[in-house]
């Protein structure tokens, strides 16, 4: 199932790439988050 | 007032997001709007959009991706954070510059997506390069897909590019 055959699955991709990329950068910067 | 690096980092800036919402805000037009739109409306009014309506936003879309990129990258090197940005900040372990990257390479990304495979595939699909109909087919999902793609994209990048003067600059990623 490819979730960007629908506009919500989309959305949801998108948020779940957001918080994935939040943790990236906490440890890239060495630090835990906030 | 001195006509100094602050001064033509706020023009580039001011460049960069007036481009960054022509091109955003078609994205997220075409996506929330023009496409299930056209799958829900009569056949006889789908010409309307494919003949005077895509190609105008397209115009725009593509070209407001380029010149969002030129002045985004222009101001990162005016700046002086381009190289730390570009290496995610793992050069100089940088909150700042792990955000404004992550931020910059999702719209590289996404700007490489617009002029290679969107814009390519939609001139085929409105019959602006010769197609067969399943070549036009195949073409209208690859640039939907990537359309997508782009969208889903566009909210991490749209929180890196908001984030570097909120949340890194506050300390909240270490």
């Amino acid at each position: 199932m490819n979730p960007l055959d629908s506009l919500s699955g989309t959305v949801i991709t998108g948020l779940v790439l957001t918080v994935l990329m939040v943790l990236a950068i906490s440890a890239i910067a060495g630090g835990g988050g906030a | 007032m001195e006509f100094d690096s602050v001064f033509w980092g706020f023009l580039l800036r001011f460049a960069h997001v007036a481009s960054g919402i022509m091109w955003i805000g078609l994205l997220w037009y075409f996506n929330f709007v023009q496409v299930p739109a056209v799958a829900s409306m009569p056949d006889e009014l789908k010409p309307a959009i494919g003949k005077h309506i895509a190609p105008r936003a397209l115009f725009w879309f593509r070209w407001a991706a380029l010149s969002t990129v030129i002045f985004g990258l222009w101001l990162a090197w005016v700046e002086g954070y381009l190289a730390d940005a570009m290496a995610l900040g793992f050069t100089n372990n940088g909150a700042l510059e792990a955000t404004i990257g992550f931020g910059m390479w999702l719209g590289l990304i996404m700007a490489f997506n617009v002029w290679m495979v969107i814009w390519p595939n939609q001139k085929k699909v409105l019959g602006m390069v010769e197609a067969t109909d399943d070549q036009k087919k195949a073409s209208a999902r690859m640039a939907l897909m990537a359309s997508r793609a782009n969208t889903a994209m566009s909210i991490p990048m749209l929180f890196a590019m908001l984030g570097v003067r909120h949340l890194a600059g506050m300390g909240a990623f270490g």
